[in-house]
């Protein structure tokens, strides 16, 4: 099932483009969560660039899919996305948890695409569960896709939400796991083992796929086969990496929740610059 | 005089109201069958869902239902429908502002021979701090039923707080209007103001019949809605009455003392004196038993009554 190269090439070069936004916002913020931003750059640009059903022009169609970033702190990843689809002028990124902005350190509803805010984790599948059992009771055929954190599904809350999600057949919802390993105190099996994670979610009545969260071709396959998954919800376990695309951020704890100084900005941008460039040659 | 539950007619009215109103979902976490839920959930299986004893996992879900458009009930005890869910609560559904209308039954000491466990006494003071929430107390069954179409009707996010037991439908009552408090009987002025809320206002009625007969003049005044708190009407009572007595049953901290007391200090300085349970938990008995043993009662109202006018002299 190969897609057309020209739409991998373009959900690429999104990915990159969020990625530099979001390096631009988080310096100029001088605070906020990079690490898990960059880490699950491909998986919203998937998403809102070609997965989705959704219009910028109108944010609240009614038949639109929902999208709920239960890991609120990488908003900056949403913000970047929604901004790039024509959501809100993309100035207004540099406005990042300023006081008086609309984009505020974790998502609001002020922002147009935004359904519900976030950032006390652990709450987002659940919120998730009640959009699918509306849709389920209004028969409407719009899809949810909730993205988690690893180190959240620590919370017993998404647990709750995980079990009642299967009881109530919800196949339209699809949750995402960002598996990029770390949380702010360290690396996930050293402050709290979600091991054997493939089996818990398995255990708990969800159709399981495992993807290499950072290639587009991957995602995109997961994603329409999550879709004809019948009965039952499907969790999408996506293998990120902390800090993706920035070499001194990847795999880095500390960047979970350091903004880059001005001049690690610089370097930053002139990596992903690189590999704009890159991409573009192959 | 009629008795009734409060939790039956809330069952009723959510039927009544689901029947015209399609938007209407009814959420509850295995306490259907004593919240009532369960006879919306008959009638409409298909807008009723039961989350299992995972509160939780229903209040956010009920964030995620109202953020689609839906109108959504939230019933269960008033124990786990407030300490165990704040975070939901507050930032699942009051920081969206979502039209989630949380109706908790079983509060207060009457829960009776469960125990302290069950028998909330901070409900009201934990999400009174909220912002967005609004928060009603109804005195009776009847009240109750106005309460339910008032949040209804009024965007945002609600807290109404049931009993378990039994209670006598009051006469006398003014018609339920949010954020307003009334006197019964027309009266405004007199030796003291016995502000209630909840079961409470029949204990103060009873008291103020006690009062009379002793030839002191009591205002009874129902003050149903917690949140927003009707600051003007509290500064009438205290204009006009020499001495203010709050009851509830509830924690003095936190609930209708503190939120009386609030508006007191900062538009009319005031003494005034709590009827409440007084930082201490609960513990099983009946009900009777209980409101007599933390001095919840007509009597115990009456006497804090007296002793205050007697201070105040």
């Amino acid at each position: 099932m190969a897609r057309p190269e020209e739409k991998i090439k373009l959900l690429k070069s999104k990915a990159n483009q969020m990625r530099k936004l979001i390096v631009r916002m988080l310096a100029k913020a001088a605070s906020g969560h990079p690490g898990g931003s960059l880490s699950s750059a491909d998986i919203i640009a998937a998403l809102y660039f070609s997965v989705m059903r959704h219009d910028p022009r109108d944010p609240c169609w009614g038949d639109r899919d929902r999208f709920h970033l239960s890991k609120g702190h990488c908003c900056p990843a949403l913000y970047a996305a929604l901004s790039l689809c024509g959501y809100f002028p993309e100035e207004k990124l540099l406005t990042l948890r300023a006081l008086g902005s609309m984009l505020q350190g974790h998502p609001d509803r002020k922002v147009p695409g935004v359904e519900v805010a976030s950032g006390s984790l652990g709450q987002g599948l659940s919120i998730s569960v009640g959009m699918s059992l509306a849709a389920k009771m209004d028969k409407k055929d719009w899809r949810v896709y909730c993205l988690m954190g690893d180190g959240e599904l620590q919370e017993g809350n998404i647990w709750e939400a995980a079990m009642s999600a299967a009881h109530f057949k919800l196949d339209n919802l699809c949750g995402i796991v960002d598996f990029n390993r770390f949380q702010i105190d360290g690396r996930t099996e050293a402050v709290m083992n979600l091991e054997p994670l493939v089996n818990k979610w398995e255990a708990f009545g969800w159709h399981v796929m495992e993807c290499d969260g950072h290639n587009i071709e991957e995602l995109l396959g997961a994603f329409d086969k999550a879709k004809f998954i019948k009965l039952k919800p499907t969790v999408i376990i996506a293998h990120t990496v902390k800090g993706k695309g920035v070499s001194f951020m990847e795999h880095v704890v500390d960047f979970h929740g350091r903004a880059p100084t001005e001049q690690e900005r610089d370097i930053a941008l002139a990596e992903l610059a690189d590999i704009e460039k890159d991409e573009e040659k192959l | 005089m009629e008795a009734l539950y409060a939790r039956d007619v809330y069952g009723k009215t959510l039927v009544e109201l689901g029947r015209k109103d399609h938007d209407i979902v009814v959420l509850d976490a295995d306490l259907s069958g004593s919240t009532r839920t369960i006879v919306f959930g008959k009638e409409f299986p298909e807008r009723f869902v039961n989350f299992g004893v995972a509160e939780q996992n229903m209040m956010a879900a009920a964030a995620g239902l109202a953020s689609c458009g839906k109108i959504v009930f939230a019933s269960t005890f008033a124990m786990f429908a407030t300490a165990r869910v704040l975070d939901q609560v507050r930032n699942s559904i009051c920081y969206n502002n979502f039209n989630v209308k949380i109706v908790a039954t079983h509060a207060g000491l009457t829960v009776g021979e469960d125990g302290a466990s069950h028998q909330a006494l901070e409900d009201v003071n934990f999400l009174r701090a909220i912002p967005n929430m609004k928060i009603i107390v109804p005195c009776d069954a009847k009240e109750a039923r106005s309460a339910v179409i008032a949040a209804y009707q009024t965007k945002g996010p609600f807290y109404i707080r049931l009993g378990r037991s039994k209670t006598n439908v009051l006469e006398d009552k003014k018609d339920f209007v949010l954020g307003k408090g009334y006197t019964f009987g027309g009266q405004s002025r007199g030796d003291v103001a016995i502000i209630a809320c909840g079961i409470m206002v029949e204990q103060a009625l009873l008291a103020a019949g006690k009062l009379k007969n002793k030839g002191i003049s009591a205002t009874v005044a129902n003050i149903h809605t917690i949140k927003p708190i009707d600051a003007d009407f509290i500064v009438e009572l205290a204009r006009n009455h020499e001495a203010l007595l709050i009851c509830e049953e509830h924690q003095a901290i936190g609930g209708l003392y503190s939120a009386v007391c609030e508006v007191l200090a900062s538009r009319f300085p005031r003494r005034a004196v709590s009827v409440a349970v007084n930082d201490s938990f609960g513990q099983s008995g009946s009900p009777k038993e209980l409101l007599e043993f933390y001095g919840l009662t007509a009597d115990s109202i009456a006497a804090k009554t007296e002793e205050l006018l007697r201070e105040q002299d």
